[in-house]
């Protein structure tokens, strides 16, 4: 059982707007977590949009000659979308003080980018955005991995995982021995408008957080733990599943940043075992078989579990 | 219409102002640092109506540059060397946006060594990007230069961005007489951008930038870069002869300089030209038959130009100011496939002004005598690297110091 922040507008399943904007039939692959998130955000957002890409799995959705957005996709590269989001809303903002283009034209810009951008090569123009109070939202689809080139280890991979660049040997039973970065407290460090981390298993939390971030102006960022069928290895039908019992279990906490507050909007009272969750996923098998490292899997239920010891006592 | 005393980096900044754009991201590197300063200053007094931002680096300066440009605004940007080539992935990107961005480069060599005068590695190492790319000598040519980028740029049948090249040093800080022309006279030559390709807003989806999946459409749509490139030659002639009647300043895409009964040319670029104008009126003095092409349309390369200028001349060398380590003179090379398949003259490379470094008068008198030998046993592909016994002797004694001692052998 979780208890949850009072939701101001998305409160209960049927509030969830019916339109599509992000069309079926892309080419991800199936059970995309990153992309049911990115499903729900454009449904917040509503149609007046534009999206802009950073290098990774979703600049596979608008491959020539289509496009499953019914708004506007611009790609840049892998370590400037923020610019590109920069250079885009000046541009709106320009052209409407100048009458160029009518007000309800303007669109919101939308930053799309994976973990393994976010956490490195997109990061230095993501603090500058931030630091400049570019009116943005920042969607972060976070996999734990350069998962389009085949799942190597980015600077989100967790300790205890493994990549194809990290994989476990007897020389490093662990696989990754690095600790996941945390984009979210980085990012807060320079006290953007909105801060949150989202789940596509828990859609009334993300709708309502974008959509009262839609109220702010300056930069919205969101970092959505999204499961990954090929890299996680677990099948499509279970993906939501599996982003379920990353927020039960207290891996993946949801949380929102706004002034200099942190705030748990869903708080795993009774958390279900980190053991759990790791055993739904084939790239933690190497915990457990063909023997249970139990020191390793001692540390990541107690990493967690001072995580939600430092959040009960403030 | 005014006359004034202006830097070629002054001159540059009364570009973008004259050409109204509506946005300026920017980020400082020096020799450019003048014209985003100056811009800034004009934009906080109100005299000009354009936004600016300082980005985080060059990379996502020219990315801002080209997205706000794809959204529909006049973009003016300018960088240098290690910035230009900081944000390179992006010259690539934005060029394959089609949107009309006009980029100026202060040149400056690029490290290593680091350094801050100028050569042209910088900006020719741009020249398969797809942005065009426009070469001045002189301070008003800066200025014109960029009035006219932007007619060419924002052609429908090019709709490319377009680089102006100036020297550093050298122009960008060199002050010369430069007519700044009447606004309302740039507005009639230059009427305000009206996107009809690529825009963004609400009622107008698009998709950008998307990705191809194999070798065809990727080799459509870069076949579609070089026709427009292609056409960008007529373009800008019939740009210059409406700039001529408007302004009465006249820019082709190749400039000679008393070329008519030449025997010997040299073929240069940029501002070095202005000194090696002077050599060729020193050479005139002494009876040689000498002229200078100056390049400066280096993309789209005018090919028929250069052929036409070249053909019957006794003897060519090509001076670069830059080198391709390997293979020698970028521009003689491009310079030697416009003749390929013609009746050339014997053409000669030779390779100075690396980093700033001048050129001597005896340098000239060699060159030509180089030519002279090369009209009877025929021209040579390997480079001639300019160098003087005396600036040997300098780095010799430099060296000497370093190593702290007499150890650098003789």
């Amino acid at each position: 059982m979780a208890m949850q922040t009072r939701r101001e507008i998305y409160k209960g399943i049927k509030d969830i707007p019916r339109p599509e904007h992000l069309a079926a039939g892309t080419g991800l692959c199936g059970g995309c977590g990153g992309l049911l998130a990115l499903r729900l955000f454009h449904k917040a957002l509503g149609p007046n949009a534009i999206f802009v890409n950073a290098a990774g799995c979703l600049t596979l959705l608008a491959v020539f000659p289509f496009s499953p957005f019914h708004s506007s996709w611009l790609y840049t590269a892998m370590a400037s979308a923020p610019a590109g989001a920069q250079g885009i809303r000046d541009a709106l903002d320009v052209l409407i003080a100048k009458g160029r283009l009518a007000r309800a034209d303007d669109l919101k810009v939308v930053v799309v980018t994976g973990d393994g951008a976010a956490n490195g090569i997109g990061l230095q123009a993501t603090l500058a955005a931030i630091q400049r109070g570019l009116d943005f939202y920042y969607f972060c689809y976070d996999n734990e991995a350069f998962a389009n080139t085949g799942f190597q280890m980015s600077p989100a991979s967790p300790y205890g995982s493994r990549t194809a660049t990290t994989p476990p040997t007897a020389t490093l039973p662990a696989g990754t021995t690095t600790h996941k970065q945390d984009l979210f407290e980085l990012w807060r460090a320079q006290r953007p408008a909105f801060v949150a981390t989202v789940s596509p298993a828990y859609p009334l939390d993300l709708l309502d957080k974008v959509g009262r971030a839609g109220r702010l102006a300056g930069p919205k960022l969101f970092i959505s733990l999204s499961s990954c069928p090929p890299g996680w290895g677990i099948e499509p039908a279970d993906s939501v599943a599996v982003a379920k019992l990353a927020v039960d279990s207290g891996v993946w906490p949801l949380k929102e940043g706004r002034d200099a507050a942190v705030v748990h909007t869903v708080t795993p009272h009774h958390r279900r075992p980190v053991e759990e969750y790791l055993r739904t996923q084939a790239r933690y098998r190497h915990l457990f078989d063909p023997t249970r490292q139990d020191d390793i899997l001692r540390q990541l239920q107690a990493d967690v579990d001072a995580y939600w010891a430092a959040v009960t006592r403030t | 219409m005014a006359r004034d005393l202006l830097t070629g980096n002054a001159a540059a900044a009364w570009g973008a102002r004259l050409a109204e754009v509506d946005y300026v991201p920017a980020y400082p590197i020096t020799p450019q640092t003048e014209i985003i300063e100056s811009v800034a200053q004009w934009i906080a007094r109100g005299e000009m109506a354009a936004r600016m931002v300082t980005l985080d680096s060059e990379h996502s300066m020219l990315t801002a540059a080209g997205a706000a440009a794809a959204t529909g605004a006049r973009v003016f940007s300018a960088s240098s060397s290690q910035g230009l080539l900081y944000a390179f992935e992006m010259l690539y990107t934005v060029a394959g946006w089609r949107v009309p961005l006009v980029l100026v480069n202060v040149a400056r060599a690029v490290a290593a060594p680091i350094t801050l005068e100028p050569d042209h590695n910088d900006v020719l190492a741009a020249r398969d990007s797809g942005f065009l790319q426009i070469h001045a000598e002189t301070c008003q040519e800066v200025l014109d230069s960029i009035l006219m980028a932007y007619r060419l740029a924002e052609h429908p049948d090019v709709l490319l961005p377009v680089m102006v090249n100036l020297d550093g040093f050298y122009l960008s800080f060199t002050r010369e007489p430069v007519e700044v022309p009447d606004l309302q006279a740039v507005r009639e030559f230059l009427p305000p951008y009206q996107p009809e390709h690529a825009r963004f807003s609400g009622s107008h989806a698009m998709a950008q930038g998307v990705a191809v999946l194999g070798g065809s459409a990727y080799a459509f749509f870069k076949y579609q870069m070089q026709r427009a490139a292609e056409a960008a030659g007529a373009v800008h002639g019939a740009i210059a002869a409406e700039f001529s009647q408007r302004f009465g300043r006249t820019y082709g895409a190749v400039e000679g300089y008393r070329l008519d009964d030449a025997e010997w040319v040299l073929v240069m670029s940029n501002s070095f030209s202005t000194a090696g104008k002077a050599e060729v009126t020193r050479l005139r003095e002494r009876g040689e038959r000498v002229g200078l092409l100056r390049l400066r349309l280096i993309r789209p390369f005018p090919h028929e130009e250069i052929a036409r200028a070249l053909a019957g001349r006794r003897g060519v060398a090509v001076i670069d100011q830059n080198i391709s380590v390997g293979k020698g003179g970028i521009l003689f090379a491009e310079v030697a496939s416009a003749l390929y398949g013609r009746s050339a003259p014997p053409l000669v490379s030779f390779i100075g002004g690396l980093g700033g470094r001048r050129f001597r008068s005896e340098e000239f008198d060699q060159m030509l005598a180089t030519l002279h030998t090369a009209a009877d046993t025929g021209g040579s592909s390997a480079p001639h690297l300019l160098f003087t016994a005396g600036e040997y002797r300098q780095v010799r004694d430099m060296l000497r110091i370093a190593h702290g001692s007499a150890a650098v052998e003789s």
